[in-house]
């Protein structure tokens, strides 16, 4: 456990003595510290201050640990054989068994075990999420930052444009260009990315505009500073923990995506997702056909990974963001 | 009798982390048209005491000790006695005053809901009193339908005074009243708090950090250190001829201009004041003090008669160090 | 008082000017509405600083005092070239800035807040080295490292050891600490000239002395030129060789601080002085009124609406009362090196007091 130095142990007194007193300037210490430890140990102090503060929230540790073995499951996925999920080779199973010892979730109308596609799904599901919100951040984060940088002519033309993709309907753009660029994952992912990044380029931006008036950035200026100085070494470290805050939250909504898109039949008919099977057990009419644990089960794993991101980002923002924590 | 009297307080703020001594055993009296000046740095416990005083703190905080307002003890008051006095009997005027007026209310209005709160007087009697009050910070009564926005920084510090006038209380309580003001605005708001303070014989208690605007207002002094009074007397004494070496280094930075010993010669006192979590033994201003000698590290000084009316809680006064030793015993 | 105590302190004062400040004007924008704007309506402009010359020489503390809205952030912002003047130029070793970046390296600035000067998010190490990686210093003119250059900055800012430092972070540190974090972080590049706007007044009492002894320091020791903004009359009697005060936007008084605090020309400089607190309650005059609207400043001498010697009829006395009124006016020498814009004190009234 890394230690958190609070209190008494890191007050460092000046000298102490009579003012005026002749002052010698020793020189400089034989210890060898290079800039890059130090930016290390700055590093690993707050991650440490971090988590200090991350496990107290008991909502952010639920939240975490569901995440986890939703992560523990998906990388299972990886390595299994995903021939189980091939209807074409469970001919001998039984179809819409309920959930049993041999298929505790009960098998779907091909005899496949809904269990191991949920595994599956994971995988898929988590995947799309996370590449979809990294797309959305990168988006975001620079459209945010050069538009509050870089106020004025610039920053109202970027943020129109912003104005101009929030206020799409994504579900009708995302079904015209499922039609158009054919039914894949990447096409999924893609637009995921290009429909959510406005919203955290709008917080980025508001944020960048907070920071932007700080006296230390007017200092960085006056100690002569360019632009690309003051945006990496001063407003990007100052906006990170709400954009990583908003990360979280962004990938719970990117999974709610993929599902409903999924579900509506624009998905990848050649990859197993929750969304997918989802879709297949609505078509198949499975609750009239009684099956409710072919419905039931991709459902609750999206809810508990769509909660658990949220729990997670909760946590996260109360810690990042100082006047939450006040209340 | 004293306007106000405060015996042996304490106030201790609980947090996560412990309690924190903010005043530790703190004893002064005001009298009726005296104005006791209370002077420190930022967290030695002064505005602490101002609040205490109203019982202005979280519901768990510690305060321990007597606060005899007009002979009635404020920490045993029942909740409906307290707001009673809480304006009517003492009032506060904060640093903050600034933003302290709600913007989108006339002041007139304001000041008029301060009286009425109180039922002190009918709406239409409580407007003429509004108007007077104005007039009586040095305000023209037209202003009564102004909005804040439309005042000045002073102005507004003005409309502040009168909202603490309005229910007639015995004591003011002024905390930072000045601070965010300019030079000589700061000198408008403090003649003409010294001249309602004559003019009504109130008592006031006022709070600041600036040891020079306390010459200008105060009758005495008292100068605090970690949560306690080091040094108290006639302010004239205290700031010309400290006899604790903090007063004295709190008055050096207040240079008087014109006297060549400060011409070039900045002086200020190594080190920081200490944590209220972790105050030295001994005299807690030792590890910073230029003339502390071993036994400063060990024997807690109390506050001595230093002469001239004035006493001070510094081991260097003839005598201290002897009975100290014997309180110690 | 001992001898010793009532000694002049030798100052390191060159004549040569390090800095010079040739007529800066500077006007901010009024701002009206969208809707005011389609009314026709026109905002005043503001002027912060309305021609303002001044010269700072090699090693010499120079205060330039006034109410707040005087125009002397503004000016000090100039100098720093965070501001582009309306018109006017500054001048380094006689010379127009060329290269900000280079001229950038020699002036550095300390800002009354340390702690919003400070990022929180940089460990004391990285805050003094930044300066050096802004300007892609390397190593020290001996062939120093950047860690020991950060250390010897921070050595001379009264942190020690100073490695014991280099982890810490801004708000582990007490309010006179981070000042001196500031102050060593302009350290670093060996400047030549510190402004310093209002570098105590946000520092408690006790501390203020040991900042003030250190900036006295390092101008002894560095030969360091220093502009120091500020409120108070009293610190500019402590450290300032000249003192300057400014009026909406104008200097009105400028000379040696034992001139212009001691026997001063202009009203104005006479009512700071006034309410400069000293012992208690003496019924000195106190200037009526708020300092006025920079959008609309009064013709004649600036001051002429509040001046004490234009309301009583001491001017209107000596005859200057139409110029005060009407005539704009510079400044002009009045004593070897003291230099008012007043046209009462210029025609040799009143009593000097």
């Amino acid at each position: 456990m890394p230690q958190i130095p609070v209190g008494p142990e890191v007050h460092v007194a000046v000298r102490r003595g009579p003012p005026g007193a002749p002052e010698e300037v020793p020189p400089p210490t034989v210890r060898k510290v290079s800039p890059r430890r130090i930016r290390w140990a700055r590093r690993r102090r707050a991650v440490a201050r971090f988590w200090h503060q991350y496990r107290k929230s008991k909502m952010g540790m639920i939240g975490l640990v569901i995440l986890l073995i939703f992560a523990g499951v998906a990388v299972f996925a990886l390595f299994s054989n995903p021939a189980a999920t091939n209807p074409a080779l469970t001919t001998g199973q039984p179809r819409l068994h309920s959930p049993s010892l041999t298929y505790p979730l009960g098998t779907d109308n091909y005899g496949i075990s809904v269990l191991t596609l949920v595994i599956q799904g994971s995988k898929t599901s988590l995947l799309v999420g996370f590449v979809a919100t990294v797309i959305t951040m990168l988006i975001g984060t620079v459209v945010g930052i050069a538009a509050g940088y870089r106020s004025g002519v610039f920053d109202a033309a970027i943020m129109r444009v912003t104005d101009v993709f929030l206020v799409l309907p994504w579900l009708a753009l995302a079904i015209v260009l499922a039609a158009i660029l054919g039914q894949n994952l990447t096409v999924i992912i893609m637009i995921i990315g290009l429909t959510s990044w406005p919203s955290t380029a709008r917080l980025v931006r508001a944020q960048t505009l907070s920071v932007k008036e700080h006296l230390y950035v007017e200092r960085s200026r006056a100690l002569g500073a360019s632009g690309w100085h003051t945006v990496t070494r001063h407003i990007l470290p100052n906006v990170m923990p709400v954009i990583l805050s908003n990360t979280i939250l962004t990938v719970a909504i990117a999974i709610l995506s993929e599902s409903a898109l999924s579900f509506l039949g624009l998905g990848d008919p050649f990859s197993v997702t929750w969304g997918s099977t989802i879709d297949k057990a609505f078509s198949a009419a499975a609750l009239t056909l009684g099956a409710w644990w072919w419905l039931i089960a991709p459902s609750a794993c999206i809810v508990l990974v769509v909660l658990a991101f949220t729990m997670c980002g909760f946590a996260t923002d109360e810690i990042v963001n100082p006047r939450l924590r006040e209340r | 009798m004293s306007v106000l009297s405060v015996r042996d307080l304490s106030v201790t703020y609980q947090t996560t982390g412990g309690g924190v001594p903010a005043v530790r055993g703190v004893t002064f009296d005001i009298d009726r048209g005296e104005v006791l000046g209370l002077a420190g740095e930022s967290g030695c416990g002064k505005s602490t005491i101002g609040a205490a005083i109203l019982r202005l703190h979280a519901a768990a905080t510690k305060i321990e000790g007597t606060i005899l307002l007009d002979g009635e003890n404020v920490l045993e008051m029942k909740p409906g006695r307290l707001r009673a006095a809480r304006w009517s009997g003492a009032s506060i005027v904060f640093q903050g005053a600034l933003h302290a007026l709600n913007p989108v209310k006339r002041v007139g209005d304001q000041i008029v809901e301060a009286i009425t709160t109180h039922q002190l007087a009918g709406d239409r009697e409580a407007k003429v009193r509004a108007g007077a009050l104005l007039e009586q910070v040095g305000l023209p009564p037209r202003r009564i339908d102004d909005y804040p926005h439309e005042l000045s920084g002073g102005q507004k510090q003005r409309i502040m005074i009168a909202m603490a006038l309005a229910c007639n209380p015995s004591l003011v309580i002024a905390d930072e009243p000045t601070t965010a003001l300019d030079v000589i605005v700061q000198a408008q708001v403090l003649r003409l708090m010294r001249g309602l303070e004559r003019e009504l014989g109130l008592a006031m208690l006022f709070i600041t950090h600036d040891l020079s605007v306390l010459l200008e207002v105060s009758d005495r002094l008292a100068i605090m250190y970690a949560g306690k009074i080091v040094e108290e007397g006639p302010a004239e004494q205290v700031f010309h001829h400290s006899r604790h070496p903090y007063t004295a280094a709190l008055a050096a930075a207040f240079p008087e201009i014109g006297d060549i010993r400060f011409r070039h010669r900045p002086s200020g006192l190594g080190g920081d004041p200490p944590d209220p979590q972790d105050i030295p033994p001994g005299c807690s201003f030792h590890p910073r003090c230029p003339k502390a000698f071993e036994d400063c590290s060990s024997v807690e000084p109390h506050l001595y008669p230093a002469g001239d009316g004035r006493r001070a809680a510094c081991l260097l006064i003839e005598g201290a160090l002897a009975s100290a030793k014997d309180g110690a015993r | 008082m001992s001898d010793e105590a009532a000694a002049v302190v030798e100052t390191p004062v060159s004549d040569r000017p390090v800095l010079e400040v040739r007529d800066i004007e500077v006007n901010f924008a009024g701002r009206i509405g969208v809707f005011g704007a389609m009314l026709g309506k026109k905002a005043a402009d503001a002027k912060a600083v309305a021609g303002v010359d001044l010269t700072l020489h090699e090693g010499e503390v120079l205060a330039l005092a006034g109410e707040s809205g005087c125009g002397k952030t503004t000016l000090a912002r100039v100098i720093m070239g965070l501001i582009k003047p309306q018109r006017g130029s500054v001048l380094y070793l006689g010379e127009p800035i060329k290269d900000l970046r280079a001229y950038r390296r020699r002036v550095q600035m300390v800002f009354q807040d340390p702690t919003a000067a400070l990022n929180p998010r940089q460990t004391i190490y990285e805050i003094i080295a930044e300066a050096l990686r802004i300007h892609r210093i390397h190593e020290g003119p001996n062939g120093e490292s950047e860690e020991q250059l950060v250390a010897r900055a921070l050595s001379r800012a009264g942190l020690r050891p100073p490695d014991r430092f280099y982890l810490l972070y801004p708000h582990e540190l007490s309010g006179g600490q981070r000042q001196r974090v500031v102050i060593a972080s302009t350290m670093v590049l060996d400047p030549q000239i510190i402004v310093a706007d209002e570098p105590v007044s946000n520092l408690d009492a006790s501390v203020r002395g040991e900042i003030l002894s250190l900036l006295m320091k390092l101008r002894e020791e560095l030969r360091i030129s220093l502009l120091i903004v500020t409120h108070d009359l009293g610190l500019a009697w402590t450290v300032a060789d000249r003192v300057a005060i400014m009026y909406l936007g104008r200097i009105v008084e400028i000379g040696p601080a034992e001139e212009v605090l001691q026997r001063p020309l202009h009203p104005y400089t006479k009512a700071l002085l006034a309410v400069v607190p000293e012992a208690g309650g003496v019924d000195r005059p106190i200037l009526a009124g708020e300092p006025p609207d920079p959008t609309r400043i009064p013709p004649g001498c600036r001051f002429h609406v509040r001046c004490p010697e234009v309301t009583t009829g001491r001017a209107a006395a000596a005859g200057v009362e139409p110029k005060c009124t009407g005539e704009d006016l510079g400044l002009t020498e009045l004593r070897p090196g003291h230099f008012a814009a007043c046209h009462l004190a210029a025609m040799g009234g009143p009593a000097e007091g």
